[in-house]
């Protein structure tokens, strides 16, 4: 524990590089903001109770898994559905952990597992802007701090507000439909060129055409239309250097 | 669902925010993915958005809708545009629910 120690705590809020990461991720947590706001809503509004949805947004941290899991929940889709379109989605952030390892591998296990779940998209790109090389005693542990500090509350706070505050919003006006469209915003932003484009495309008709399935199997027919896709082109630009704008 | 249910459901979901975030950073020996596993998985974040995406804007139990006046076409098709435009996530969702709730509210769609 002596590395969490309170002494160390409040050492690295005094970093420089710390307030750096804090000032770098300022102007992006309106953003997560917004979302954060959206997804609390969108989870009391898709049929789960307050301290369920508390005990959502504090773990599962991950809006997009979120966001998609929540409309199969609704509809009583078998759990394995739900837990894999998640793993989907959230495929990404295995390609990020990848690149987080050079910058987290001198610590102990636990830790780096640690770092590795409370950095979210936007930390991501943000820290690899400022800090591109893994280099020791430049502020990197401290800068990362403060990157993800920032990031984790300006997504728990809105997203706690909105699950505590959704009552208040009548229900007709379908605020969850912000939802769909902050994951509208984040499949846009993983368009890079013609085979995402055809990619998208595939799964966006392989999950309208196979709507009829039980389970809300159209989400895996979709993926498993896309992994076929992956395979069988061979213009291969790394996963992962398309990184998504947002957490 | 029921409590218990939507409960596991969470705990399995944090479960794979753990396992995703962190995936190559529980060894403690270096490792990659094989090749063909990589390519497999390129497009499967944006296939598994895409999948619950299109279907939540274009359809209305089971069906494809078949009227334009319903506001989410013209939310979606709005806020693309202005994806299109600024690349803010914020922006999107922000200029979609203007037109969702003017044309849900305002005009009654």
């Amino acid at each position: 524990m002596r590395h969490f120690g309170v002494t160390r705590f409040l050492a690295t809020l005094r970093r420089p590089e710390f307030r750096r990461g804090v000032a770098d991720m300022a102007p992006a947590s309106l953003g997560i903001s917004a979302w954060g706001l959206v997804t609390g809503v969108a989870m009391v509004k898709g049929g789960l109770s307050v301290p369920l949805a508390l005990l959502m947004t504090l773990t599962v941290f991950a809006g997009s898994a979120q966001l998609a899991a929540l409309p199969l929940m609704t509809v009583n889709a078998p759990t394995w559905v739900v837990w894999a379109t998640a793993f989907c989605v959230n495929l990404r952030f295995v390609v990020f952990s990848a690149q987080w390892r050079p910058f987290l591998v001198h610590l102990p296990r636990w830790q780096r597992v640690a770092f590795g779940y409370v950095a979210a998209d936007l930390s991501y790109v943000i820290f690899m802007r400022r800090h591109p090389e893994p280099r020791r005693g430049s502020g990197q542990m401290a800068y990362f701090a403060g990157v993800t500090a920032t990031s984790w509350l300006s997504w728990q706070v809105p997203s706690i507000a909105g699950i505590l505050l959704v009552d208040s919003v009548p229900a007709h006006w379908g605020l969850g439909f912000a939802g769909v469209l902050a994951l509208l915003g984040l499949s846009l932003s993983l368009l890079s060129d013609r085979g995402t484009a055809l990619a998208a495309a595939i799964a966006a008709i392989a999950a309208i055409a196979a709507f009829a399935l039980p389970f809300k199997l159209n989400i895996v027919v979709a993926i498993a239309a896309a992994v076929g896709l992956g395979l069988l082109i061979d213009n291969g630009d790394a996963p992962g250097r398309r990184a998504g704008e947002a957490g | 669902m029921s409590a218990a249910d939507a409960l596991i459901t969470i705990a399995g979901l944090a479960a794979i925010t753990v396992l995703t975030r962190s995936f190559f950073l529980f060894s403690n020996r270096d490792f990659v993915l094989p090749v063909w596993i990589q390519r497999g998985l390129r497009f499967a974040p944006l296939a598994a958005l895409t999948a619950v995406v299109v279907p939540e804007i274009l359809m209305s139990q089971g069906h494809l809708i078949d009227t334009w006046k319903d506001p989410r076409l013209a939310a979606a098709v709005v806020a693309a545009a202005w994806y299109g435009w600024r690349r803010g996530i914020l922006g999107t969702i922000l200029s979609g629910m203007a037109v969702f709730l003017a044309l849900r509210l305002g005009l009654g769609w």
